[in-house]
């Protein structure tokens, strides 16, 4: 399920709170080719191993971040909600999934485009700091969170 | 002195009308057992003897004596406004935990208690509750619950937050699920880890206290569970500005007496068994950061 680029995705994308102080005029570049998704329980956003072309702005739903071999079945590791950005692989070289991503409720999102996202952060360098100052503090949670989530600490 | 103290901990027998010596159990008989887990089950109790009954505060605890076996301290979990029913859940961990679980109706056991100091209710009146729940740390929160639930216009907003292992470690599952439905209070469960049959929340219980909603100054929080998860909690609770002195846990100590005498369970200044165990967090938080108090 598709929409076509439209200012009025533009619009959903200055409002997700992951942009919701950035420039809009840079915003607008980068969402060039943005594109608002539907997924109904089960769907697979992104497969582990898979080139991360875009990332996702969560709009409603939950999706289910899952690790797993071929021997055995994925286990969810954390979810994400409305309001909260997937992924980040698209930014680290070679640009592949470490995860899958699958919807555990239907789910909305806004997909950008990885390619015209790194283009926009490279040609605006000010704007690709401002952005990655808000990637940060969501890698440095959910590291934490991971660390937290090493400790068992419900099996003590 | 140590025998006058003992005497003023004693306990009377309901109708009997005499006061017993404080180390000495009062008979309760098992009347029902809920596997809640599969190493977890909850133990419905009546007293044996006639008139008997044990009023209790939510968060107390209580000795339970596998007679032949041995005693361990454990949280009531039942209803304070139910005191002829005895409620305790109980993790089969031990030599006295897995007796106590594998305890079937008709069973006898020796009791005594309340003990502690519980859940300080009261001074979360006309504030918003957060309620903070790790695994096995639901039932000593639960009498509380029930009292929240019970007094409802009392309080703000309340938030509960119970986190497990795995879907398979949450307990009182059934119950929770009920509790879900209803609309003047927002509970979020939430597992570390999940298979596919799961679409609840995935994470640990500190990741939803940012986006809980309840106003930080004026908030009274109860947190119960394995130490190192209320250390976390305790901190993502003060990140989002609640004071110290207004967050609860509940410490848990090797219990012997259980009357503020024998020492086993001293954490710092305090006898956790007499104390506690629901302390501040204010007075914790510099114990919590020194390992292996």
């Amino acid at each position: 399920m598709t929409a076509t680029v439209s200012e009025a995705i533009a619009d959903r994308v200055l409002r997700h709170p992951f942009f919701v102080d950035i420039d809009p005029t840079l915003v607008h570049a980068m969402v060039s080719k943005a594109e608002e998704r539907s997924y109904d329980v089960g769907e697979m956003l992104v497969h582990e191993g898979k080139p991360a072309e875009e990332f996702f702005l969560v709009l409603e739903g939950k999706i289910a971040l899952e690790v797993g071999g071929s021997d055995r079945p994925g286990i969810t590791v954390e979810t994400i909600e409305k309001g909260e950005i997937l992924g980040w692989s698209w930014l680290v070289a070679p640009y592949r999934w470490r995860f899958d991503a699958r919807a555990s409720k239907p789910t909305k999102v806004i997909a950008i485009n990885a390619a015209a996202a790194r283009y926009a952060l490279a040609a605006h360098p000010a704007f690709g700091y401002h952005f990655l100052m808000k990637l940060l503090p969501v890698i440095a949670d959910r590291l934490e969170n991971t660390r937290v989530q090493l400790l068992d600490i419900h099996g003590h | 002195m140590a025998t006058d103290a003992l005497r003023s901990q004693g306990h009377s027998h309901g109708t009997l009308g005499v006061t017993a010596h404080p180390y000495a159990p009062r008979p309760f008989v098992v009347r029902a057992r809920t596997q809640e887990t599969p190493d977890t089950v909850t133990l419905r109790l009546a007293p044996q003897l006639p008139g008997d009954r044990l009023s209790f505060k939510g968060g107390q605890f209580n000795m339970v004596y596998v007679f032949g076996v041995g005693e361990s301290a454990i949280s009531i979990s039942g209803d304070t406004a139910h005191p002829e029913e005895l409620v305790h859940t109980v993790r089969a961990v031990g030599k006295i935990t897995n007796a106590l679980a594998a305890l079937t109706p008709g069973a006898v056991v020796g009791i005594r208690g309340p003990y502690g100091q519980g859940w300080p209710l009261d001074s979360a009146r006309g504030r918003d509750v957060v309620v903070v729940a790790g695994g096995l740390g639901l039932p000593p929160l639960r009498p509380t619950l029930y009292e929240i639930f019970r007094h409802r216009e009392s309080f703000g907003r309340v938030e509960v937050i119970y986190g497990a292992r795995t879907p398979k470690d949450l307990v009182f599952a059934e119950e929770a699920r009920t509790w879900l439905q209803r609309s003047d209070i927002r509970l979020q469960i939430t597992v570390d880890a999940a298979e596919r049959d799961w679409n609840g929340d995935v994470g640990v219980v500190t990741v939803r206290i940012p986006d809980a909603r309840f106003d930080p100054a004026n908030t009274t929080a109860f947190v119960c569970g394995p130490e190192i998860m209320m250390k976390f909690t305790a901190q993502a609770l003060v990140q989002r500005g609640v004071p110290a002195e207004a967050i609860w846990l509940s410490m848990e100590r090797n219990m012997k007496c259980a009357l503020g005498f024998c020492g086993h369970c001293q954490y710092g200044p305090s006898f956790v068994c007499r104390d506690g165990p629901c302390l501040p967090y204010k007075t914790l938080a510099p114990l919590l950061a020194v390992k292996e108090v």
